[in-house]
């Protein structure tokens, strides 16, 4: 019989230079802890580099950490990539790194990108732009994310900037994302009626946080078995009572 | 103002053959967000963009534009070409950049409607 998880699938940490230097994957999951937050997913720009230190920590409070990215298109769309495990996360790494745009972070225009350990010491500064695009298409951004077996979630559906339809003016019928996600930035009735076309695509809350007060600012409600990978994708698929509250 | 004549005036390279570009080009229209554009753009006008996304072509015939011109020599998607020869949407590149083109399109006489 499935039971109520509660699950912030978009959040940033200190790696993301436009995120706040408190987003230590420690600083995450203490605070998810003290919200009750069941399942989070670490999406960093383009990087998968504080996945691991993440998961190790969380595993003590019993949250589940998945390894995600949210990966900036050649259109400018941005895409979550939600993985089984570190592996499938670390090839889907070295596809982005290897298409990202040159270039090298400037810490003063962009913010600094930190890969830190368990005790939120430094162990370096990631140099490259990960602000900037991949050169490969959302379609085949998508289909890459499955063919690792990933979910694949289109962030923010609600931002006009970096969201599909904002830049694509709709989302693309061939694309076959997993879900869609709504920001905390709209109200959920507006959004309801604002993108009732796109409701026989699963929708998740989440609420990319950039700052620590923003983590669980806005989640979605599984109801499933487990607080695992496996049972969010059964439950986007809604196989034997498992779905996404709404 | 003729297609043909801003091609042949701008050196266009046109990318969908066989069309015919002797159609009126009532005004001008750049942006690279296709919500803006289907927001904004006025039926008729000519879209200066860098997106090359299939999706350009559908908010292009959705909004009656007389074509597309992709500019910093963007190379447009195979699907793209094939949606466009279909809907009948002109496209066509440029290496100039946007401010460039742009401009040359003003000096022509084209406006934003």
């Amino acid at each position: 019989m499935p039971v109520e998880f509660i699950a912030d699938l978009h959040i940033h940490t200190c790696l993301s230079p436009c995120a706040e230097l408190s987003m230590t994957p420690k600083g995450i999951v203490e605070k998810a802890a003290s919200l009750g937050i069941n399942i989070i997913a670490v999406c960093d720009h383009n990087s998968v580099e504080n996945v691991e230190v993440t998961k190790k920590l969380a595993k003590e409070k019993g949250i589940n950490v998945i390894a995600g990215m949210e990966i900036n298109s050649s259109e400018e769309v941005h895409v979550l990539g939600l993985f089984k495990d570190m592996e499938s996360a670390l090839k889907m790494q070295e596809i982005v790194y290897k298409n990202l745009q040159p270039g090298e972070n400037d810490d003063e225009l962009f913010g600094m990108q930190v890969v830190v350990n368990e005790k939120n010491e430094v162990l370096e500064f990631n140099k490259r732009l990960l602000i900037g695009s991949a050169n490969i298409s959302v379609n085949r951004i998508v289909e890459l994310i499955h063919e690792l077996n990933g979910l694949a979630i289109a962030s923010h559906i609600d931002r006009d900037v970096f969201g599909i339809i904002g830049q694509l003016g709709f989302i693309p019928p061939e694309i076959k994302f997993d879900a869609l996600e709504i920001s905390r930035g709209i109200e959920l009735d507006r959004a309801v009626m604002k993108f009732k076309a796109y409701r026989h695509i699963p929708w998740v809350f989440s609420s990319d946080a950039h700052r620590i007060e923003d983590v669980g600012r806005r989640t979605t409600r599984f109801l499933m078995n487990h607080s695992t990978f496996e049972e969010l994708c059964l439950a986007l698929k809604g196989v034997e009572g498992r779905k996404v509250a709404f | 103002m003729k297609l043909q004549e801003i091609v042949n005036s701008l050196s266009l390279d046109v990318k969908t053959p066989g069309m015919d570009l002797n159609r009126e080009v009532a005004g001008g229209y750049a942006s690279d967000l296709l919500s803006d554009v289907i927001g904004n753009a006025k039926e008729g006008s000519i879209w200066i963009t860098l997106q090359v996304h299939l999706n350009i072509v559908a908010v292009a015939s959705l909004k009656g534009l007389s074509g597309i011109i992709l500019v910093n020599n963007r190379v447009p998607d195979e699907d793209t070409l094939k949606k466009a020869s279909e809907e009948k949407i002109p496209i066509m590149t440029s290496p100039l950049s946007a401010f460039e083109l742009v401009g040359r399109l003003y000096s022509l006489g084209l406006r934003c409607q």
